[in-house]
């Protein structure tokens, strides 16, 4: 548990990739199995322990501590872990009573938070923590949370178990989603000293492909020749898994984009599909063969009960785009045109009113005609499904399906954001790295004729699109502008000449019972600091209001709630320790969260 | 005890008539005069050095002899209209308000204020520390009646650890990368030369190599009998000199282009706000250093309780935190709300540290003087 404990320590103050790599690598060639697996479980976000959760941590912490001052300091440092482990009362240094306790080692820990009982645990997890230090506290919290937020993603993990020997990281991806704790073959492979792992499994998850955000910049330097598109649907990732098992039976799975098994919530979606292999792919809801909004799509998600009332009223589609296993062959290195032709036929052979057709690709040979298409998709192919378009996607024809987001091979390429110059109100402060700063904000626009008069009511919250130096300016105004406090939350002076205007850039809006405003924005975050602006002449809520009919209004009663609050996780790959991942009251359920991460993942 | 003898006394002063928080800064009505005003006024007490609390262009200062001396260092000689220096454990009577100055233990010079009138005694004690610090003289209690306290670290997850220990961390890292140099970035005004005295008491004999923001200021420590042994400013070192060297620098330029001279430095940080991770992460520390210069969770509590006040104030910090615990002790506590301490020092590390001259109350006029007669 020492070593384990000093070796994230030492993680979360590296700031360099290669650093942690190294340091990782290093840890993983000391230490012996298991307790190296189960650190590398730790690491990629493997290890749950169903009766060591963190209400129990509250509940320990809560046993010991004055809850006033515990909630000031949680809001102070923003972590749990950290709090719990800094405020931990230390025990009188016991007599001598023979040797010390050695420290238990993390298969130990692991073994024990694992199948201890709910009944022993509390008692269990307290004698821990007493016989630990602070780092050793905090690591063990952090284990328990699940979230240790040290700046290392589960690639990183996996490039250090590459850098044991000469396998590249996409190798251990590939088998990744065939293994479980603690990875003993898997290291054995790594060193060179073991068989490759093979799944049993027939329907597994393979890791799939992410694109990089198009820049004016990266655009100049493509041809277009040598790219193909296809409209980028505002659904969810999806991939669907069909494989007969050993004694001959269909069986299939889907999956979220990050492996998740989401077959449970979409049996409808599962039953229809009759093909054999594996394919990626937009979830979305189809009404009389037209694609529905998001906020339609939202309403089917995270529920509980799978009704059949619901499984009516939102039927579940794939759009397909790629294919990765072809009957049993794997097609993976086949370059894209390949795959498309596959899949091409693989769509044709289903029946026409299936639950599974194709994406179409958009036609364009300059980046001219892109631009028109993807400006009006209706226009261009989309037709009545324009509404569910957020954009094209543009993928190099020669390439392979490779697990993560490599930059080159594939590009997403949304369309222009809408912006409003709207008045910061409130802002609370952040967790993680954000901890301490004024850095999740709640911005207003006026209800009056003109801008500047009526009042202003709050339409969203971001808290992100910032740089640092801005974040460092923001806080600044924030603690010298507050006129109210609620707890930790600060009110920052908002009048017509007095305030700061944030220029708020958002994908779209929809309608909310939950605002007082009356509208919810998706995906916000702040673009610029308007300094220069007096916030008088900040934008009118009417203006939201003729966006919202401009829109469509697709969205049923109630969908927008919480749309606006949810956004920050999509980056994917490193921005695990980004402001969106805090745990405290102001994030939105994980399930929204996860489920927003997964709409933004192509 | 010392206090409720005193409050028997006929007090006809209540403490807000002796003293009472400004947007200027704390003001005693009584005296006409200011303790550590962030704005130009007619006549300031200073606790200490710091810019948040030391600014320049007030008509008339009253400090330590040091905190006059440091004041003029970075502000230059005219950083006020008039000045006078008065020593530890001296009383000045200011417009019939008693004033007497006892050490803090913050930094060189660092002084608590004791105001007195009618039997009311009030003492503001600016930035303090208890515990031992070879480079200042150390805190001391003053019994009183209202009592007016910094939070800088007022939350039970600050417990600074010995000084000594987290020194220890620094030296094993100089064992470790002897090829690396050391970059500690600490405030340039006190915690540097801490940091100086803490190496050397550690056996750390090699020249320490400093930022051109703190020579003069450690050459004046060391002109106050402070042994700081062999120090250069950075820029005159040669290159066989910086593998495993320590250059001490203000946070602000550990990010800067300044510290790309050295190859592939370890970046330290000696400050309180190390304890907690992500501010240690917010600056790309990769050795968090946990040496403050003021007093932790445990150390407020106790310095609080041993005055023996009725009351407390609670200035800049985590006022909510120790106000509550306060309460709980028995004791009338508020927080004042007081603005502008503790964000320019660059111990906060939200910001780079303001260059002193950079402060637009440098040009402030200085009208006032000192009215009271001096005893």
């Amino acid at each position: 548990m020492n070593r384990f404990a000093a070796l994230i320590d030492r993680l979360a103050y590296e700031p360099r990739r290669n650093g942690k790599i190294r340091l990782i690598a290093d840890y993983f060639r000391h230490v012996p199995d298991p307790d190296r697996g189960f650190a590398l479980a730790a690491l990629t976000g493997a290890l749950s322990f169903r009766n060591a959760k963190p209400g129990l941590i509250r509940q320990l912490i809560a046993e010991r501590t004055d809850p006033v001052l515990f909630a000031l300091s949680y809001d102070y440092v923003g972590d749990l872990s950290e709090t719990v482990a800094l405020m931990w009362p230390a025990l009188p240094k016991p007599e001598e009573a023979g040797l010390p306790t050695p420290s238990p080692s993390l298969a130990a820990v692991v073994d024990t938070l694992t199948h201890m009982g709910r009944s022993e645990m509390h008692a269990v997890l307290a004698g821990l923590l007493d016989r630990l230090d602070e780092t050793g506290r905090w690591a063990l919290l952090k284990l328990i949370t699940g979230s240790l937020r040290i700046g290392v993603s589960a690639r990183l993990a996996k490039t250090a178990v590459a850098a044991l020997g000469t396998l590249a990281p996409d190798d251990i991806e590939l088998v990744w989603p065939g293994l479980s704790p603690p990875y003993a073959e898997l290291f054995a492979w790594a060193e060179g000293r073991g068989e490759r792992p093979e799944t049993s499994d027939p329907t597994p998850f393979r890791p799939v492909m992410l694109a990089h955000p198009l820049e004016e910049a990266d655009r100049d330097n493509l041809v277009p020749q040598e790219f193909r598109a296809e409209w980028k649907w505002d659904g969810i990732r999806i991939q669907a898994v069909r494989a007969h098992t050993v004694d001959g039976h269909p069986a299939t799975r889907l999956y979220s984009r990050t492996g998740e098994d989401i077959t449970g919530a979409f049996p409808d979606l599962a039953d229809a599909l009759a093909f054999e292999g594996a394919v990626d792919g937009e979830l979305l809801i189809l009404r009389e063969g037209r694609v529905q909004s998001f906020n339609v799509l939202q309403q089917r998600l995270n529920r509980k009960v799978v009704s059949a009332k619901l499984i009516a009223e939102f039927p579940a589609h794939i759009r397909a785009y790629d294919l990765l296993v072809d009957g049993t062959e794997d097609v993976r290195e086949e370059p894209f045109d390949a795959r498309r032709a596959r899949l091409e036929a693989l769509i044709a052979a289903q029946p026409a009113d299936g639950r599974l057709d194709l994406s179409p690709l958009v036609p364009f040979s300059t980046w001219e005609e892109l631009t028109a298409a993807r400006a009006d998709p209706a226009g261009h192919g989309a037709g009545p499904d324009a509404e569910a378009v957020e954009g094209v996607m543009l993928k190099r024809a020669d390439s392979p399906y490779v697990p993560g987001r490599p930059k080159g091979p594939w590009w997403k390429w949304k369309r222009d954001p809408h912006n409003v110059d709207a008045v910061l109100m409130y802002a609370q402060r952040g967790h993680g790295k954000r901890s301490s700063f004024y850095s999740d904000y709640t911005f207003g626009v006026w209800t009056g004729e003109n801008a500047g008069e009526g009042e202003l009511v709050p339409v969203g919250k971001a808290y992100f699109g910032f740089t640092d130096a801005e974040l460092a300016e923001i806080d600044r105004f924030v603690r010298r502008h507050t006129v109210n406090r609620f707890g930790p939350v600060r009110e920052v002076v908002h009048t017509a000449t007095e305030g700061l205007v944030l220029e708020v850039a958002f994908e779209g809006l929809a309608r909310s019972a939950r605002h007082r405003s009356g509208v919810a924005m998706r995906f916000p975050r702040i673009a610029r600091l308007r300094w220069d602006k007096p916030p008088g002449e900040a934008d009118r809520l009417a203006t939201l209001e003729a966006l919202l009919r401009q829109e469509g209004e697709g969205a049923g009663e109630g969908a927008g709630e919480g749309a606006g609050e949810g956004a920050g996780e999509g980056a994917g790959e490193g921005a695990g320790e980004g402001a969106g991942d805090g745990d405290g009251g102001a994030a939105p359920p994980a399930s929204r969260r996860a489920a927003r991460r997964d709409r933004d993942a192509t | 005890m010392n206090s409720t003898e005193r409050s028997t006394a006929p007090s006809t002063l209540r403490p807000e008539d002796l003293l009472r928080p400004t947007p200027r800064g704390l003001y005693s009505p009584a005296g006409d005069f200011f303790i550590d005003p962030t704005r130009p006024v007619p006549r300031a007490l200073v606790t200490h050095g710091h810019s948040d609390h030391a600014r320049a262009g007030h008509g008339a200062v009253l400090a330590t002899r040091q905190t006059l001396d440091i004041m003029a260092i970075r502000y230059g000689e005219d950083f006020a209209g008039q000045t006078q220096a008065i020593s530890y454990g001296e009383t000045v009577e200011v417009s019939g308000v008693k004033v007497t100055f006892f050490p803090a233990g913050h930094i060189l010079g660092s002084a608590q204020i004791r105001v007195e009138k009618d039997g009311c005694r009030i003492v503001a004690s600016g930035d303090y520390k208890p515990g031992s610090d070879p480079t200042c003289t150390p805190f001391e209690p003053v019994a009183c009646d209202v009592f007016i306290s910094e939070a800088t670290f007022g939350l039970p997850v600050f417990r600074h650890p010995d000084p000594m220990e987290e020194t220890a961390k620094l030296t094993s890292s100089l064992a470790l990368f002897p090829e690396r140099t050391h970059i500690v970035g600490a405030y340039a005004l006190g915690k540097a030369q801490r940091v100086i005295a803490l190496l050397r008491a550690a056996g750390h004999d090699r020249p320490i190599l400093l930022h051109g923001a703190m020579e003069r200021l450690t050459a004046y420590y060391e002109s106050q009998g402070i042994a700081l042994g062999p120090v250069k400013p950075a820029r005159d070192a040669q290159p066989s000199e910086l593998p495993g060297a320590v250059v001490i620098a203000p946070p602000g330029s550990l990010a800067e282009v300044w510290s790309r001279r050295f190859a592939d430095p370890v970046t330290a940080f000696a400050s309180g706000w190390m304890r907690i991770r992500a501010r240690a992460r917010q600056h790309g520390v990769e050795l968090p250093l946990v040496v403050s210069d003021h007093a932790d969770w445990d150390d407020l509590q106790h310095a609080i309780l041993a005055t023996g006040c009725a009351e407390l104030w609670v200035t800049h910090g985590q006022e909510d935190a120790l106000v509550h615990w306060a309460g709980q002790a028995g004791l009338a506590a508020r927080p004042l709300h007081l603005v502008g301490y503790g964000e320019e020092e660059a111990e906060s590390g939200a910001a780079p540290a303001t260059p002193p001259a950079a402060e637009d109350g440098a040009g402030g006029s200085p009208e006032g003087s000192l009215k009271g007669s001096a005893s």
